[in-house]
């Protein structure tokens, strides 16, 4: 029972014991770094950067995590390992006269040495455990132990001591990676993946269309969650930075704040308010539809608030934008020059798309700009698919999204629109930027493809760039459809003469209805007259008659009286 | 004669009295005194005592069999239970021929 609860307690430790490379990525992808106290194998073809992420293990364990580190390379020279990763700003021989690490080259040459009865390899367990002990090494890096294969003929002996080798180093409790050649159809060329069993790290390098892209894979890591992804990597001069795909998450919390687009018709579109703070935004159209300047619009609003933002340009130099934008009223200048805004413009061709991946994430990562500009993306496309762009933009997506950072991309719209369909769904708010072709004039017209979480209007609106800056207007709604440009003044000058010409027309007709109400009047007032003449005259009848007969009733009275007296 | 002055200058690398290392003496010795008699002198060095000097003749396998003089530097590695290869490793003319 004791046992039983000992082994568990063990297994604990082993899930739970790692340690941080130091390398930027990897220990997120491996969930806190490679197994503590054992070996690492790390294998790939040549070139592939195998001797670089060794270098950077121990050097960040000596400068990051006090950890001082034995480096024991079978190929490169103290000397040639020195000189190689100087460009990284990796001072070897400083370390090493500071007592922290140690370089030990692990020469062997086959015509050097004669094989003749049973030996082992105690020599080099000798000198690794007196360079560990030495500077008390808490990190080791064998480079690459596969070179004892061609230096050495028995392979029997190579295997055993190999695996005695491994064994070994978990003894001594340090935290090895120990780097292998791939094989054709194997990990290793010699197999080795069979003796070091707890996390094996698979580097490669693919090359399309000339661009070369480094690629990181955990292939296993025994007792521990890690990413199944294959990793773009890659070396500059800071050393190794491993991107981790997508979190894919989806736990990011959003904003309720919004940001204002720097066009306030805009705005009005968007519900009154504009974007959402912290979400993406697509603006697409073919090209010389005002995609950059709304752009740079939305750049030099948020930097008039006093926000950072950085302009990634695809396609013209800062120069070109400032000027260009400055002829439709917009002054990037100023932000420039004060720091907030940053453009950063680079040939899309310069580099693979992981790399401008990379360099936007350090360049966010230490600017932390509240607002990001891509200008264009689709012009990534010319140095990967569109399935690639769109896996490297939802990552940049989910990184911004983390960082609550704003960001709008254009899209040029290609004929078969591949790319703005494709990466439509990523982002919150897609402004749809159209040419308007009639009568011999091209007009632009912008509307409101989606923008989640908002109410925005469903109408099409002229997009007019000003030398004041850009507005949109109402289009006119005409009996042959939507009316842009000198259309839609021709048509607004025609209202306005008919408004007139109706007021004229409307004055006259109540002047002659009011001189028929005048006529019609009199005529009223006459026949009034009439009938009153005719009242008067029968009332005077009715006297008479009245008069006439209390006079003949009088009379006869009178009669009467004589006739009795 | 001082150590200099042999011809002959053998460096044997061994970690502990591992039976190996024991055979590789005794056979480096029986080597010796048949075709190089006189002429040779041999240091024996025990990594596990020593085991800084590990680096310097970049000592991997045990045992080791350095020849330092003549140049330039041999190296044999194993129990050195095959004469010949010993003695061609060694680039020694058998006397016995």
């Amino acid at each position: 029972m004791a046992h039983q609860i000992n082994n568990d307690v063990v297994l604990q430790e082993r899930v739970l014991k790692k340690v941080q490379t130091g390398i930027s990525g990897l220990d997120e992808i491996t969930g806190g770094g490679i197994p503590a106290g054992r070996p690492t194998l790390v294998c790939g073809g040549p070139g592939s950067g195998k001797t670089l992420l060794s270098t950077e293990f121990i050097v960040r364990g000596i400068t990051e995590f006090n950890e001082p580190g034995v480096f024991v390379t079978f190929e490169e020279k103290t000397e040639e390992l020195t000189t190689n990763v100087a460009s990284l700003g990796f001072d070897l021989q400083g370390l090493q006269s500071a007592g922290l690490l140690k370089i030990d080259h692990v020469h062997v040459d086959r015509d050097e040495i004669q094989e003749t009865g049973e030996y082992d390899l105690e020599g080099l367990f000798i000198r690794l455990g007196h360079a560990i002990d030495t500077i008390g090494a808490k990190r080791v890096v064998l480079d690459t132990v596969e070179s004892l294969f061609s230096g050495l003929q028995d392979r029997f002996i190579l295997r055993a001591e190999l695996k005695r080798l491994f064994q070994w180093l978990k003894e001594k409790q340090v935290t090895a990676i120990v780097t292998a050649e791939k094989g054709v159809d194997t990990l290793t060329r010699e197999g080795l993946e069979e003796y070091v069993s707890d996390c094996v790290i698979l580097l490669d390098q693919r090359v399309t269309d000339k661009i070369a892209t480094r690629l990181l894979r955990i292939v296993k890591y025994r007792g521990s969650v890690h990413g199944t992804n294959e990793y773009p990597f890659l070396i500059d001069e800071e050393g190794l930075a491993v991107l981790p795909v997508t979190s894919l998450k989806l736990e990011n919390t959003v904003a309720q704040e919004r940001v204002p687009s720097g066009i306030p018709s805009l705005d009005k579109m968007l519900g009154g308010n504009g974007f959402f703070k912290g979400s993406s935004i697509l603006v697409s159209g073919t090209s010389g539809t005002g995609k950059t300047s709304i752009a740079a619009c939305f750049a030099n609003e948020a930097c008039s608030r006093g926000e950072s933002c950085i302009y990634f340009a695809f396609e013209e130099s800062p120069p070109q934008i400032i000027r260009n934008m400055r002829s439709i009223g917009i002054d990037l200048e100023p932000h420039v020059k004060s720091g907030l805004l940053h453009i950063h413009a680079s040939r899309p061709t310069l580099y693979g798309l992981e790399m401008h991946l990379v360099t936007i994430h350090k360049m966010v990562k230490t600017r932390k700009p509240s607002t990001v500009i891509i200008d264009p993306v689709s012009n990534l496309t010319t140095v990967g698919t569109v399935s690639e762009v769109k896996s490297m933009l939802t990552r940049l997506m989910d990184f911004f999204q983390n960082e609550g950072i704003t960001v709008l991309m254009t899209a040029l719209n290609t004929p078969d629109r591949e790319l703005d369909q494709s990466i439509s769904s990523l982002v919150d708010t897609w402004l749809l930027l159209k040419d308007m072709e009639t009568n011999g004039e091209r007009n632009r017209g912008m509307y409101i493809m989606k923008s989640r979480g908002m109410k925005h209007s469903n109408q099409v609106r002229e997009f007019v760039i000003t030398d004041k800056g850009l507005e949109l207007v109402d289009v006119y709604m005409g009996p042959e459809g939507i009316l842009t440009g000198s259309a839609r003044v021709a048509q607004q000058l025609q209202e306005e003469t008919e408004k007139v010409l109706r007021a004229q027309a409307a004055s006259r007709k109540e002047m002659v209805v009011e001189r028929r109400r005048r006529v019609l009047e009199a005529k009223i007032a006459g026949l009034r007259e009439e009938f009153e003449s005719m009242q008067e005259e029968l009332n005077r009848t009715y006297t008479e008659e009245d008069l006439k007969s209390e006079i003949q009733k009088d009379n006869r009275s009178r009669l009467a009286r004589n006739r009795h007296s | 004669m001082s150590t200099k002055e042999k011809k002959w200058q053998l460096r044997l690398y061994v970690a502990g009295n591992t039976p190996k290392s024991m055979t590789a003496l005794h056979n480096l010795r029986k080597y010796c005194e048949e075709h190089l008699q006189g002429q040779y002198v041999i240091e024996v060095i025990d990594l596990l005592e020593h085991p800084q000097l590990a680096e310097g003749d970049q000592i991997l396998a045990i045992p080791t069999l350095v020849r330092k003089i003549p140049a330039p530097m041999r190296k044999i590695i194993g129990d050195l239970s095959n004469e010949s290869k010993v003695l061609v490793g060694l680039d020694i003319q058998p006397l016995n021929h």
